[in-house]
């Protein structure tokens, strides 16, 4: 069982990849194995030839489970490095396409431990944990064997010394020659944890090599996009990682979009309004062909780019629009839904929802304008209806 | 009765002087809430719209005697806003901002916890409290609200939380305070804290609890209710259908200890007795169900 988090509420959290998540380690000298990017089998080949061999050829796709579908190898020669990175790039591994490999020395392995730092929320403390048990996931340690895992409280105030390290390495039973190192590469793990800005660090597996060299064979690295004011370094992690054309122009029109399958397409201020309103729309038998968000304080410009990103969509048969001012006026949407108009040619009818602050304003300013594909409804669940009725008719 | 402000509740502006903090600290007093000065570094001495403006908390409790804050600054220093406010003798602090990063959250909850115990911060990232016709701390629409009672709301979700004070408004139910406590990863003030002060409120009669998918929140505050909520909650969880996003951290799934998805919750909060419903509309309809079975 994987515990899935659904989480669109968050937006503001970004996925390293591997080796991002690695080179984002070396900054705070956490020791990982020698290695390089690829993009392309020549690449490949080249840093391979520059480690020397044995290489291993690793997939840099955020999805888990690389190993078992192919997307990470061994190669022991030059001949083998072409064949591994030709199989290797563009390969699929669940709907994510291989377009970079991570190349590194291959490492020999005497054991796997986990380690991780991340926030917990419930007690708003950070949380370490720590296993000798690593290499393999850990929801499936804490289920069938609990007490593998050795939990460490850190007050953010008071942060991770290295003599609390020593005692946790210790509480975790890991092998006696890997302890010292262990425990100083927790505690500037910690330091990338915090200084680093990260919402997740997570090394699994850490390894032991038979010559009792402790290293980060692999790097989960989450960071809280909130922190970047402060992290200029983060530019280059900002890579699209979506291939989704509407997901791309709603990204470069700076709108929190998340691409559907279904035909209602929906502009909402506010996460939770936004949710809602997917919620009510699938009530009364539509589905929502987006979620979309955009936010507090939406002026005219703003509604006018998320009705064009709705409008690009070719599944989309009606736009329903529900909007409760707070920050955001309603007359300024309705400004921006004329102004929308004005500019392209809306392809599907538009059922709005208007309350909150101004909204007698943002009514009236529509009223002139209303017809048979620009409507008002009354209320949230009265407008889902009317919209969905739009997808059902011929 | 309201909980945690009431009509006499003194309250200054950190960040009066900005175009955010004008606009709303403004729209506050015209509802009003007793704004009683303003705090900008290097701003002290001028005013806005007549509220005088200070250069820093302890210099604006001194001057009027106030009790709340409501900070309205940008991401980089609520932080420090928020402990500046706890130092300088506010023991009500409601921050809107919105964007802080976790760490600064984290650290800033830990020390109020240690070093100022009595101090109560709302949010960040929240709309605040309104208790309607006494005191409106933040970006709610007042006219929105309906005072009177007998209901309380408590809502981790903006947008929702003036859907749902609409909701009861339109049916003519009012609230005794309506508190956004935000979204963010550690809020200040969180449902169960809210729900307490409810319990304890004589003219709450009733409570309505909006939550939203992710984390475990709504899951804790159900075992409160359980143990000690003798007032009926209903409860409307955002998020049923909303599509799987991205898979947090393997870590953080454990230590939620639950799978953080409306179901989830809404299992949770139906176990302990709590009416939940399918969308705000009804969740409105029931509390007036409720509210009128009383008699009131």
């Amino acid at each position: 069982m994987t515990p899935v988090i659904l989480v669109v509420t968050e937006k503001s959290v970004v996925d390293l990849f591997e080796y991002q998540g690695k080179q984002y380690f070396e900054r705070y000298d956490i020791p990982t194995p020698v290695g390089d990017v690829a993009d392309s089998v020549e690449q490949a080949l080249a840093v391979a030839e520059g480690i020397g061999y044995p290489v291993v050829l690793k997939a840099q796709v955020k999805v888990g489970g690389r190993g078992k579908a192919g997307g990470v190898k061994v190669a022991t020669n030059a001949a083998e490095v072409l064949e591994h990175a030709n199989a290797i790039l563009g390969l699929d591994i669940k709907g994510h396409v291989v377009e970079r490999l991570w190349v590194e020395e291959a490492s020999s392995i005497a054991r796997e431990y986990y380690a991780s730092f991340t926030l917990d929320r419930a007690n708003k403390t950070h949380l370490g944990m720590l296993s000798a048990q690593g290499g393999v996931e850990i929801e499936v340690v804490a289920e069938e064997n609990p007490d593998a895992i050795a939990f460490l409280s850190i007050d953010p105030v008071r942060g991770l010394d290295l003599a609390t390290a020593r005692r946790w390495v210790h509480e975790a039973e890991l092998d006696e020659p890997a302890r010292e190192q262990a425990a100083e590469l927790l505690v500037r793990l910690y330091r990338c944890y915090v200084e680093g800005d990260c919402d997740l660090a997570e090394i699994n597996p850490l390894i032991m090599t038979p010559d009792f060299v402790v290293k980060a064979l692999d790097a989960k690295v989450t960071l809280d996009e909130n922190a970047s004011f402060r992290h200029p370094e983060w530019n280059a992690f900002r890579a699209t990682d979506t291939t989704d054309p509407r997901e791309i122009m709603a990204r470069e029109k700076g709108l929190n979009y998340i691409g559907l399958d279904g035909t209602v397409g929906i502009i909402a201020n506010g996460a939770g309004l936004a949710m809602s309103t997917l919620d009510v729309v699938n009530q009364v038998g539509g589905t929502a062909a987006n979620f979309l968000d955009i936010g507090g304080g939406a002026n005219a410009d703003v509604m006018a780019a998320a009705l064009e990103v709705i409008n690009a969509d070719p599944k989309v048969r009606v736009i329903f629009v529900n909007i409760f001012g707070g920050i955001t006026r309603v007359d300024d949407v309705a400004n921006g839904v004329l102004e929308a108009l004005r500019r392209v040619h809306i392809a599907s009818p538009i059922v709005l929802r208007l309350d909150g602050t101004n909204a007698l304003l943002g009514r009236e300013i529509l009223e002139p304008y209303l017809s048979d594909t620009l409507i008002t409804e009354p209320t949230m669940v009265e407008a889902a209806r009317r919209a969905v009725a739009f997808t059902q008719g011929a | 009765m309201s909980i945690f402000v009431d009509e006499n509740t003194k309250v200054i502006v950190q960040g009066l002087t900005g175009s955010q903090g004008r606009f709303h600290g403004l729209r506050n007093r015209d509802y009003g809430t007793k704004i009683v000065a303003g705090v900008t570094p290097g701003k002290g001495g001028s005013d806005v719209d007549g509220i005088p403006v200070f250069n820093s908390v302890v210099e604006a409790v001194a001057a009027t005697g106030a009790s709340a804050s409501f900070i309205v600054v940008p991401p980089m220093f609520a932080a420090a806003a928020i402990l500046e406010a706890a130092a300088g003798g506010i023991t009500f602090i409601v921050c809107i901002t919105e964007g802080i990063p976790a760490h600064d959250e984290a650290v800033t909850y830990n020390r109020l916890v240690e070093d100022f115990p009595g101090v109560r911060l709302l949010g960040p990232n929240c709309p605040g409290i309104i208790s309607p016709g006494k005191c409106n701390i933040g970006i709610t629409s007042g006219d929105i609200a309906l005072p009177g009672g007998p209901v309380g709301i408590v809502s981790r979700s903006g947008t929702l939380t003036y859907q749902a004070l609409h909701e009861l408004s339109q049916q003519g139910i009012g609230q005794t305070t309506c508190v956004g406590i935000g979204g963010d990863p550690v809020p200040g003030t969180n449902f169960i804290d809210c729900l307490a002060a409810f319990q304890d409120d004589p003219e709450t009669k009733a409570v309505m609890m909006i939550g939203e998918i992710g984390g475990s929140e709504e899951e804790r505050a159900a075992e409160w209710i359980k143990a000690h909520m003798t007032k009926p909650v209903v409860a409307y969880i955002a998020g049923v259908t909303a599509p799987a996003g991205r898979k947090m951290g393997h870590a953080g799934a454990i230590i939620s200890g639950s799978k953080g998805t409306a179901q989830a919750k809404m299992d949770a909060l139906r176990e302990a007795g709590v009416y939940v419903c399918q969308n705000p509309t009804e969740a409105g309809a029931k509390m007036v169900e409720i509210v009128h079975a009383m008699g009131l």
